[in-house]
């Protein structure tokens, strides 16, 4: 199967590694992967700050990036679901509301793809350690991502899941915000990462790598030394 | 002579707005897929609530149980009797324990019949009563429409209880009841509460779940916030 | 900045900054929690309940003039004197109307947010009447001078010891740390005021279109005794809050209690349908029924937004909202607080003051999943969002949007802003949290990545250079 990755920029130009991984698990299962070129931001932080306009301007670019290809796969789930979920309603009463609504199917968030679409739950991963998972909400409430994850995880030989309390509940960092309300976001990530630490767990596995960046901050400025991991790094040890 | 009201302005304006369409939404986002409210067929009827409600069992004796298990986490003392002179018994050994003075009752075919058994003096409350001489009552015996098994909820109403006050402010509440009035759900109560009254609805009804309470203090369960402190159900065949 | 987004950060500081606000806060919210999910795993189907719920406020709201005036009709048939106000001041001035027509002095009121909406206590006051809040959590906040903290639990803020201590200072009560006996104490108080009110007001739950009744919701009694004894009733609700059918409070009434407050039904569920009807001994001999547009058709005419009149007051959406648990209820500024209170009040009191709501939000979701009537509450936010800044965009972030749709539609110079960052990142180090840092907002408590030294794109150019066969 010839699958398309989304790589979204802040991943692209901060966790690279996820990427690769992804790369590195998809080839394994004997997928074609592809990288379309010239894919750059999915429009999320100028939607989500209210400019609709400017989102929609660059939105269109990824829809011509990604016009012919027919899976994507996208690395993280909140850009997914901007893709997947907001890119309709984006579009709504344009030229490329039909455009949207095509590719909107397409698109899947990596475990989810894994799961649902490929029907693999044992990639063939080795990886030692305690891990918890945290849900992104995007993943979890706007996509319907909860099982595919867990089910990738127990999977994992040398692997311990444990659940943190709360793992539902947001980390604090939805994007703009994160700076806009920075007292707030902190507040929902120190509760975040007090769950996270109590669990004694090694490492902090998502599918998100936004909502990494704000726990790895917080973590590191406590001095605490649980690290965060793509799923897809975590899936991609042999 | 009362203010005039704007009510055409409102109206006009709640007809301009519905002029457009609401889209058809999905509930919330759960993963679950857009659903079209299906108004052609009409709303979902309230027998069809049922089957996502809490289960309640067909027969009257699984009701009772429901009800009772029910009643034991929400407060409510039930006592299943053999006869209302069962019931006068149980209520006689509680005005001696409790040490009551005077109870309140209403003209009803259960209620006042019981409270006659009790040896103490008696409000019964008609026209005029007087607010303070029921508040200096420790207890109020009064009857209900119906019994809810899949709440543990009485439904009472001005008609069965004897006005509105009766069942709220003295500070015991004791409702005698048949096993006939026991309706398995808060739908078929209501419905049932229609069939009885639709002609002339009562200007109250109320269901009551247990002895009044409140949670404001630390989300601190404490019961007789300022209704009854004890609520005691006497169920007779 | 505006006054109210500045005075919402300031608030939001101060409270984020107090761990032990914050833990009484999440610890009695867990505790509702819990008794929740007791409750709801008793659903035989929550999902389809709440599926049901949604459309039946639908029909309700997109016939909302129909339901209205056969409402309206059935309880003028029964002699309830019913008021349509299209403002909160016509509001106000018809309810001091009737108590200064009825020489009224002292009124008992039991919970209602939309008689909060109308700062209809102040009003009262002002022409000569004493007000006592009746329900123990809103006399707790009302001898206090404040606002509710939540819409259902309007004490959840203070402890036992406060409550002492206001009760000392206030009505000279020996100091306890007995919920039991601090309850005891209102209760005492609030006795004498039922019989002697000679009003009482109370806000709705629901409103039954078909039988022309109005439903109430309480736990302590408080709302009973106040529309039993005192001579007039007065109630006040909103237009929206209309159920077609009877029946449907099968539905309505335990889900109200399960979603909001955890419970399988509260302790009162009563349905007022007028005044002492002929042969009935007591009840009031005036009903008044005030009903509030108050902006309400103005969320009617935007049909996007036009399902957050579903909503049923239940505070769910604060319960399990993360931003509220950390803000508490006080740093909103607003009568109804939480995912709701961000939703409407730009409608109530005007977007561009009450914008900054709805952007302090992580979206998450949560708030629209624990909704019992499937209100897209986060998506409204996105909503209000997309209305403020395109009626008035901030000033500086729009070409700072522009600048980001330049460079996003232009892979060439994305990558080479890439290329650039990595040269000039490493500088950020020697600023890192300092007042210097652009980026203090975010390292100011958090640590920032660094940037990779290869993007992967340039990992990818490099791999697909090296043939498909090439090691990974
Ligand atoms: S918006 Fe929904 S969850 Fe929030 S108070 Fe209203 S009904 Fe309850």
């Amino acid at each position: 199967m010839k699958v398309s990755l989304f790589i979204p920029c802040f991943i692209d130009q901060f966790y690279p590694h996820v990427g690769i991984s992804m790369v590195q698990v998809l080839e394994r299962l004997g997928c074609e992967v592809d990288y379309p070129e010239g894919q750059t931001c999915c429009g999320q932080p100028a939607f989500n700050s209210g400019y609709w306009d400017e989102a929609r301007a660059v939105a269109e670019h990824s829809l011509k990036t990604f016009k012919d290809c027919d899976v994507i796969v996208s690395a993280s789930g909140s850009c997914g679901a901007m893709m997947r979920v907001f890119y309709p309603d984006l579009f709504k009463e344009t030229v490329h509301h039909f455009d949207a609504l095509k590719m909107a199917p397409k698109i899947h968030e990596f475990s989810e793809f894994l799961v649902n679409v490929l029907g693999v739950k044992d990639v063939g991963a080795r990886f030692d350690g305690t891990v918890t998972f945290h849900d992104g909400c995007h993943g979890l409430r706007e996509l319907g991502i909860k099982t595919e994850p867990r089910e990738l995880l127990s999977h994992v030989k040398g692997l311990n899941l444990v659940e943190m309390n709360d793992t539902e509940t947001c980390c604090g960092f939805g994007g703009t915000f994160s700076v806009k309300f920075p007292a707030i976001s902190t507040a929902m990530g120190e509760v975040k990462c007090t769950n996270i630490v109590a669990t004694k767990a090694d490492y902090v596995v998502s599918n998100d790598s936004s909502c990494l960046m704000q726990i790895q901050g917080l973590l590191d400025r406590q001095g605490n030394k649980v690290k965060c991991l793509h799923l897809a790094e975590v899936l991609a040890r042999t | 002579m009362p203010l005039a009201d704007h009510r055409q302005e409102v109206f006009a304006r709640i007809r301009e707005a519905l002029k457009v369409p609401a889209p058809h939404r999905h509930v919330g986002h759960t993963g679950e897929h857009p659903t079209a409210p299906n108004h052609d067929d009409g709303l979902p009827g309230s027998e069809t609530f049922r089957a996502w409600l809490p289960l309640v069992g067909e027969s009257l004796e699984e009701q009772i149980t429901l009800f009772a298990q029910n009643s034991a986490a929400l407060k409510t003392e039930l006592h299943r009797v053999g006869s209302p002179a069962e019931a006068a018994e149980h209520l006689n050994q509680l005005a001696r324990e409790v040490g009551w003075h005077r109870v309140a009752t209403h003209p009803h075919p259960l209620a006042l019949p019981l409270a006659e058994k009790v040896p103490l003096p008696r409000l019964v409350v008609g026209p005029g009563y007087a607010v303070t001489d029921m508040e200096s009552c420790d207890a109020a015996i009064t009857g209900c429409d119906f019994l809810v098994a899949q709440t543990g909820s009485l439904l009472i109403s001005s008609a069965s209880a004897g006005g509105r006050a009766l069942s709220v402010l003295p500070p015991h509440h004791i409702v005698i009841a048949s096993a006939s009035q026991m309706v398995p759900d808060l739908g078929t109560a209501l419905h049932q509460a229609r069939l009885r009254y639709a002609r002339e609805w009562p200007s109250f009804l109320s269901f009551i779940t247990g002895p009044s309470r409140t949670g404001d203090i630390e989300r601190i369960l404490v019961l007789g916030a300022h209704g009854p402190k004890r609520l005691t159900v006497f169920l007779v065949p | 900045m505006i006054a109210f987004a500045r005075e919402f950060k300031r608030m939001a500081a101060r409270y984020t900054a107090d761990l032990q606000h914050r833990a009484l806060i999440q610890r009695a919210l867990r505790s509702y929690e819990v008794k929740r999910d007791e409750f709801k795993a008793r659903y035989q189907s929550w999902g389809e309940a709440r599926q049901a719920a949604s459309e039946i406020k639908w029909e309700a709201i997109n016939h909302l003039d129909r339901y209205l005036e056969e409402f309206i009709t059935k309880l003028e048939a029964r002699g309830t004197k019913v008021f349509v106000a299209s403002t909160d001041a016509q509001a106000r001035d018809y309810i001091v109307k009737v108590a200064q027509e009825n020489k009224v002095k002292r009124i008992i009121k039991s919970k209602s947010m939309t008689a909060e909406e109308i700062e209809l206590n102040h009003a009262l006051e002002h022409a000569g009447c004493t007000v006592f809040e009746s329900d123990l959590g809103e006399y707790i906040v009302q001898l206090r001078h404040e606002k509710p903290y939540h819409l259902v639990f309007p004490a959840m803020h203070l402890t036992r010891e406060d409550i002492s201590r206001l009760f000392e200072k206030e009505l000279g009560s020996q100091p306890t740390n007995s919920p039991e006996e601090l309850t005891m104490i209102a209760r005492s108080v609030m006795r004498k005021n039922y019989i002697e009110a000679d009003l009482g007001i109370s806000g709705a739950n629901f409103g039954i279109a078909e039988t022309g009744m109005i439903s109430i919701t309480e736990n302590e009694g408080n709302a009973r005794l106040g529309t039993s004894l005192p001579k007039i009733h007065v109630a006040i609700m909103g237009i929206e809050k209309l159920l077609p059918r009877l029946e449907d409070l099968a539905l309505f009434l335990p889900m109200l209690a399960t979603a909001g407050a955890g419970q399988q039904i509260t302790c009162y569920n009563t349905l007022y349908g007028g005044p002492r009807q002929p042969g009935e001994i007591d009840g009031p001999e005036q009903f008044h029924l005030v009903l509030l547009d108050n902006h309400r058709t103005e969320f009617l005419a935007d049909a996007e937004q036009r399902d957050s009149l579903h909503c049923i007051r239940c505070g769910a959406c604060l319960n399990v909202c993360p931003i509220f648990k950390n803000v508490g209820g006080h740093s909103y500024g607003t009568t109804y607080q939480g995912p709701i209170g961000s939703v409407i009040t730009p409608h109530l009191r005007g977007l561009q003051n009450w914008k900054h709501l709805s952007f302090a939000s992580s979206l998450c979701g949560a708030c629209t999943e624990a909704c019992p009537v499937g209100i897209d509450l986060h998506h409204h936010l996105l909503q209000n969002r997309r209305n403020a800044t395109q009626g008035k965009a901030t000033w500086w972030e729009k070409p700072i949007y522009a600048g980001f749709v330049f460079f996003m539609r232009r892979p060439w110079l994305y990558q080479l802003s890439g290329k650039l960052g990595k040269i000039f990142f490493p500088l950020h180090k020697l600023v890192n949290g300092t007042l210097l840092d652009p980026l203090r907002l975010w390292t100011k408590t958090r640590d920032f990545p660094d940037m990779a030294p290869q993007s992967f794109q340039e990992y990818w150019k490099e791999k697909k250079a090296k043939g498909p066969h090439a090691p990974r």
